[in-house]
């Protein structure tokens, strides 16, 4: 039987490897991936455009103005003389932030009244807007802290210390390309083992496969072994990628991210699988990998937070094993979880991956 | 000489496949006469459907000239396209749209006036009996119906040239002689025909021929002055107590003897011109040629051959064979539906040791159903089946290393080479590693796979992947064989190597079930059951099926004969209980 | 070109789809889907999130400061009385975040000294840590204005903000991202309805018989365009109409200026997928083609969730030859801001530009041949 099966597996990295388009999505969009994602998927902001309109010109304004051109954050791009002249630079997206400085704002700083300064956002794009107001607030803060200190004000009753744990910085790069590790491996995974039934069945070979002594467990198995294989090797080259090249902490033991990485594997074969004997074509195949694919990473917390979700597409998310392994891979890469601290992500992966992997064997076995 | 209606001056056209150009057709010079049926035969990939591209100014040639109707395709070929008819390979139906819209569509493309348009429909629904179903969708049409609303859309604005691109593959013989009655009646009215086909039985309804092979064209010749100068060469040769299959194994082997089949009762022989080299014991009577005759003549020593077939080895010992009295194969009021279609209508046959069985049916007959039930790949709705003894889709996998497996499409792994796909099945039989190495080089050498061991499957010539396919499924010298459609596609040369490597097959001793929809392979077989629309029309021996189907009008029916006769019997009967 | 012939093939292709839902399918069904996966997964706006507040020593004090957070719809405050199990709380993911009022705060604002407390956000996420810890912020200052009310001790701050957002005072995600969706959606729409169906004319061998016909190149293109241009329209008007409705976008602009840059949109994805048919003409290939070419660009780099301002020079060079790009931003002024032209202008020119470059590739590359 161990002859068997071996023999399958062979042939089925032959088959695979040996085919240009296969090599192609096994190497191409893990690379294209870690690129966009790792430059382009950012919600980190640089360079804001904006804008100021400043009527007093004293020289608390030009004090308050010279933190903005300190920050890597803001990047002025005009300064207007009259109010109207705002308007159109925000329609048109030029600037998203206008800093409107009042006529008296230095004469009422220095008779230790509040001043105010306006600020105009360009909230169409409101996660931007809002990192955006939050950036503005602390650079005023700043300025006022200066601003009392040396002009003799009274100090503010509280005054918050921040800290941000296990990314003292927020950089959200941190954040984003762990969760490569779990994206491209789900997608590869899901590609080998989700077209390979499907597509001995529509080149005949199945039915060969079928009238062998081969029992269909076995046939399973090899097909199963090299999505675990390749889907492992995957995922430990693009997780020495994030650590050499994108430089993302690794705070976390290997022994607890390999554990994940298997048990997500064997998940993702289950139902890649289960597709796979449930489609009668490759592109019926594909379309099932798509239809999978696309709401498991939207809905998996890739991109944005799962307690954002409504209830009941949280409630969705539990069946999605991309939703436990980037829990895993995120706590692993930067709060240095351990197995103990991740059990509650290895459980129900091991239980998706048993419920699939039975699906999958039953439906092969009735499809006979 | 008459006008030519299709001239095509020292055409090349090349194609780049993985990077190498191939060279479709190479240097083809050749004319089709005007009024005339314009055959364009040779096997698979030898550049017909370019050649019919070409002519339809779908393709403009690499170097060299098409002229159509006296206009050069490569600046007018919008003129051309509104004189000529031209029906692809796959009829270039909608096959969502019905019957009616599709010949509306095509009037429409065609610019024919409203008043035109029905005229010419009416026309056309009556030659091709197409009237009643004028609302059914081209999707739920019978291959023939298909293939003759593809025909009629074609022929929607009398063409001057009609193009016809392999029109009758996987049609019953049925539908082709209505097929071919259409296209007689176009010529008789004045229309060229340039029709290309795999069935040699065709060409010989074609006036002239042109025989394609690898991109060159090798012959091109009026079908009679083809026959001949054959004529004189092709026998009849019986021999009394020996086998046909026999006969026909020896008298291949001997020489003077370019061809050998069994054709109804004895062996036909095509001779290279010399004296027969009868034996005293053989009867040879002289028959007229027939096309098949002129195309093996000609195509003798081009196509890559078998050396002489050594018997390959006798099935293992270690897996008993069934007493020869027993049946090997067992089938009893055998049923198969999907949802309300019934595919298999409760048949019932046996099948000895070592006897050729064949399947013998139209597409959509029944057949592959009832091969994939007997393999177990399929469960019967109803009835029993029993395959040495056991049902293959319930016994224990152990049970099928008795049988080998040749599938319609020659399944193998496209990107595996010869070497590899042959370890693996090995492994997968279950077979040692000197045995595997062993059985290797025998498939190798017996098949000359040899030359292509590193090649990968799918880059195999047709031929050679059959080949490919029967050494996977013989490597663990099963007991039984099963081969569905193994020569589709194949041209007949390769097809006449196959069954003498089924014969030696059988004469040591392996029960081989076969499918096919080639008529004249009936033949071959011992035994055959007859099928159409899920039941068995006829069964025994072929000339046992053909005499049944025997008239006064015609006494030595050819299978093809008998089978139009015994499904139209069969019809009648249906309608009259109905 | 023939007015009957041109009839002929769109009727044709009217027909197919009515009688193959696939098309439908890809129109209607699918865009719907993907609204709906997407408006309701992707939410950038955080509501009730669990966090800590740790207060050592509770007086009136420190529980004015807790009210604060009680009262918000952004918090769902968790007391602690220690530390350590709040960060054992914050380990386990139970909090996103720490609110810490040490045992001495009481007594530095009785003093009348700067209390110092902690906020302390769990960083894994940094944008959902960033916005959190803006909000808690935002709580401080409202406690700081209440205070200084209550307590008789006027405190002034030197320079104080008064921030006005245009187009979407709420900060509501969901009004940019819905829009945003739109664009992505509509791009793999109209280039798969395209590209998969112009497949199919190939595989079938269909487009041989269509071909050795006296129908012009031009014909047989805009005999494609046409039908799937309406398709697409229906399409777009679903997706519209379920943001208006489901997601409650509101429509500043102008109707007919949201349906004329569609209209110009569509015709770019189309052309796309049309271009991509005539180099691929399998439509397993075709329709990978144009998932791989159009969705994921689309959903990267048109700035639909991703600042593009934000993204490195070369990147945001590349996301100039994506077409959603534009949509993107046109249908988020028309959306929010309304018919705004100097955006609506030069967004609409890029897309003509882009329709012309592959209407002009598609028609240059395919002629009316079959290699």
């Amino acid at each position: 039987m161990l002859a068997r099966i071996y023999a399958l597996v062979i042939k089925e990295f032959l088959a695979l490897l040996k085919d240009r388009a296969t090599r192609v999505v096994l190497v191409g969009p893990p690379i294209i991936q870690l690129i966009v994602f790792g430059y382009a998927a950012t919600f980190d902001l640089n360079h804001v455009p904006y804008v100021v309109y400043d009527e007093d010109g004293g020289g608390a304004a030009r004090q308050l103005l010279a933190h903005f051109e300190g920050s890597p954050t803001f990047r002025i791009v005009g300064r207007v003389s009259r109010e109207e002249q705002i308007a159109p630079l925000l329609d048109n997206q030029s600037a998203l932030v206008a800093l409107h400085i009042g006529p008296h704002f230095s004469r009422d700083l220095l008779l230790h009244r509040p001043a105010s300064v306006q600020v105009l956002i360009d909230g169409r794009n409101s996660n931007t807007a809002a990192l955006a107001l939050n950036h503005v607030s602390a650079i005023l803060a700043a300025f006022n802290l200066q601003w009392m200190k040396e002009h003799g004000w009274r100090a503010p009753p509280a005054q918050p210390e921040l800290r941000a744990w296990y990314n003292p910085n927020l950089v959200s790069r941190w954040f984003i390309v762990p969760g490569i590790v779990a994206l491209l491996t789900l997608v590869v995974t899901l590609l080998v083992t989700g077209l390979s039934v499907a597509r001995e069945r529509e080149m005949g070979t199945l039915d060969q496969l079928l009238v062998t002594p081969l029992r269909p467990l076995e046939i399973l198995i090899g097909k199963a072994l090299p999505g675990f294989l390749i889907g492992g090797l995957e995922a430990a080259v693009i997780t020495l990628a994030v650590i050499l090249w994108f430089r993302v902490p690794f705070k976390g033991s290997v022994a607890a991210l390999a554990l994940g990485v298997m048990l997500f594997l064997l998940a993702v074969i289950g139902i890649g699988l289960l597709i796979s004997t449930l489609a009668a074509t490759q592109q019926q195949g594909l379309l099932g990998v798509f239809l999978f694919l696309v709401p498991a990473v939207i809905l998996s917390g890739f991109s944005t937070p799962v307690s954002n979700m409504p209830e009941a597409v949280q409630w969705l998310t539990r069946v999605n094993p991309m939703r436990y392994f980037l829990v895993i891979v995120r706590g692993v890469f930067l709060e240095g979880a351990d197995m103990t601290t991740l059990w509650p992500q290895y459980w129900p992966l091991a239980l998706l991956g048993a419920a699939s992997l039975s699906a999958a064997t039953w439906r092969f076995r009735k499809r006979l | 000489m008459a006008e030519a209606a299709l001239a095509l001056e020292s055409c090349t056209k090349r194609f780049r496949r993985d990077g190498a150009p191939v060279h479709a057709l190479d240097q083809v010079s050749a004319t089709v006469r005007a009024g005339r049926i314009t055959g364009l035969l040779g096997p698979d990939g030898a550049g017909k459907t370019t050649l019919m591209r070409l002519a339809g100014a779908l393709l403009l040639p690499d170097s060299g000239r098409v002229t159509v109707l006296g206009l050069d395709t490569r600046s007018e070929g919008m003129a051309i396209q509104e004189r000529i008819g031209y029906m692809p390979q796959r009829f270039g139906l909608y096959e969502e749209l019905t019957v009616q819209e599709n010949l509306d569509l095509y009037a429409a493309l065609q610019g024919l006036s409203p008043a035109e348009k029905k005229t010419r429909q009416q026309e056309l629904l009556a030659l091709t009996a197409l009237g009643p179903f004028g609302n059914r969708r081209a999707g739920q049409l019978s291959g023939g119906m298909k293939q003759k609303l593809g025909l009629a859309c074609a022929l929607l604005r009398s063409p001057s040239l009609l193009l016809l691109d392999e029109p009758t593959v996987g049609v019953d013989p049925i539908s082709r002689r209505e097929l071919w009655h259409i296209i007689q009646s176009r010529r008789n009215a004045g229309v060229s025909v340039l029709i290309s086909t795999a069935y040699l039985d065709e060409a010989e309804r074609c006036e002239d021929i042109l025989l394609l092979h690898e991109g060159r064209l090798l012959v091109q010749d009026t079908q009679a002055s083809l026959q001949s100068t054959l004529s004189g060469r092709c026998y009849r040769v019986r021999r009394e107590g020996t086998p046909r299959r026999r006969l026909r194994t020896e008298l291949a082997a001997r020489n003077g003897v370019l061809d050998a089949t069994i054709q109804a009762d004895g062996v036909r022989v095509l001779s290279d011109g010399g004296a027969p080299p009868a034996l005293p014991a053989e009867q040879w009577d002289a028959v007229p040629p027939r096309f098949e005759d002129a195309f093996v003549n000609l195509l003798h020593g081009r196509a890559a051959s078998l050396q002489r077939p050594e018997p390959p080895p006798p099935p293992r010992h270690d897996l008993t064979p069934a007493q020869d009295d027993l049946p090997v194969i067992e089938v009893r009021d055998l049923w198969r539906r999907f949802g309300s279609f019934e595919a298999v209508k409760g048949i019932s046959f046996q099948v000895r040791a070592g006897q050729v069985f064949g399947l013998l049916g139209a597409n959509g007959a029944g057949k592959t159903t009832t091969f994939n039930m007997l393999c177990g790949l399929l469960s019967p709705s109803a009835g029993t089946l029993r395959v040495a003894g056991q049902n293959l889709g319930h016994a224990a996998a152990a049970a099928r290393a008795r049988i080998g497996y040749v599938s319609q499409k020659f399944a193998l792994y496209g990107n595996l080479s010869v070497l590899q796909n042959l370890d693996f099945f090995a492994s997968v039989y279950g077979l040692g590693r000197q045995e595997r190495a062993r059985r290797r080089d025998w498939a190798l050498a017996h098949f000359s796979l040899a030359p292509y061991a590193r090649v990968n499957g799918q880059d195999l010539p047709l031929g050679f992947k059959q080949r490919l396919a029967l050494a996977c499924a013989l490597l663990h010298q099963p007991l039984i064989l099963f081969l569905d459609e193994p020569t589709s596609g194949v041209d007949p040369l390769a097809r006449r190597e196959f069954w003498s490597q089924i014969n030696g097959l059988a004469e040591s001793g392996v029960t081989i079930l076969v499918t096919t929809h080639f008529m004249e392979e009936a033949e071959y077989c011992d035994e055959l059951v007859l099928m159409s629309q899920g039941e068995i029309l006829a069964q025994g021996s072929p000339q046992a099926i053909r005499s049944q189907a025997a008239t006064r009008d015609l006494p030595n029916p050819t299978m093809e004969d008998a089978f139009i006769t015994l499904v139209q019997a069969h019809e009648a009967g249906l309608r009259r209980a109905s | 070109m023939k007015h009957r012939r041109l009839r002929a093939l769109i009727r044709k292709e009217f027909l197919q789809i009515l009688r193959d839902p696939s098309a439908i399918a890809i129109a209607f069904v699918m865009p719907a889907f993907l609204l709906f996966l997407f408006g309701y997964g992707v939410s950038l706006d955080a509501r009730h999130v669990p966090v800590a507040v740790v207060v050592e020593q509770p007086d009136r004090d420190t529980e004015a400061f807790a009210a604060g957070l009680a009262q918000s719809p952004y918090f769902e405050p968790q007391r602690f009385t220690d530390m350590t199990a709040a960060s054992a709380a914050l380990q386990q993911r139970q909090v996103e975040g720490i609110l810490w009022l040490r045992q001495d705060f009481s007594r530095h604002l009785l003093r009348g000294e700067t209390a110092p407390f902690s906020i302390i956000v769990n960083g894994v996420d940094a944008n959902s840590a960033r916005l959190l810890e803006g909000y808690l912020q935002g709580v401080w200052q409202n406690w700081l204005q209440q205070r200084a009310r209550s307590s008789g001790v006027p405190f002034v701050v030197p320079a104080v903000s008064t921030e006005r957002i245009w187009f979407n005072p709420a900060l509501r995600s969901r009004n940019y991202l819905v829009p945003g969706l739109i664009a992505v959606i509509m791009t793999l729409i109209g280039a798969l309805l395209t590209a998969m169906v112009v497949a199919r004319e190939w595989e079938r061998g269909t487009m041989e018989a269509l071909m050795a016909t006296p129908v012009t190149l031009t014909e047989i293109l805009l005999g494609k365009l046409l039908p799937y241009f309406l398709m697409g329209m229906g399409g777009m008007a679903l997706t519209v109409a379920l943001a208006l409705t489901l997601f409650a976008v509101p429509l500043v602009g102008s109707l007919w200026t949201l349906s004329l840059s569609s209209a110009l949109f569509l015709l770019v994805a189309l052309g796309m997928g049309l271009l991509i048919s005539t180099l691929a003409r399998n439509q397993f290939v075709a329709g990978q083609l144009a998932v791989i070419v159009t969705f994921l660009p689309a959903f990267m780099l048109s700035g639909f969730i991703f600042d593009i301002g934000s993204m490195p020079a070369p990147v945001q060079l590349v996301t100039h030859v994506v077409a959603a790009r534009y949509f993107v931003s046109i249908l988020q002024t028309v959306f929010l801001a309304g018919d705004l032209w100097p955006v609506l202008l030069v967004n609409s020119a890029a897309l003509a530009f882009m329709a012309t470059i592959f209407l002009g590739l598609t028609w240059r590359l395919s002629r009316k041949r079959l290699d």
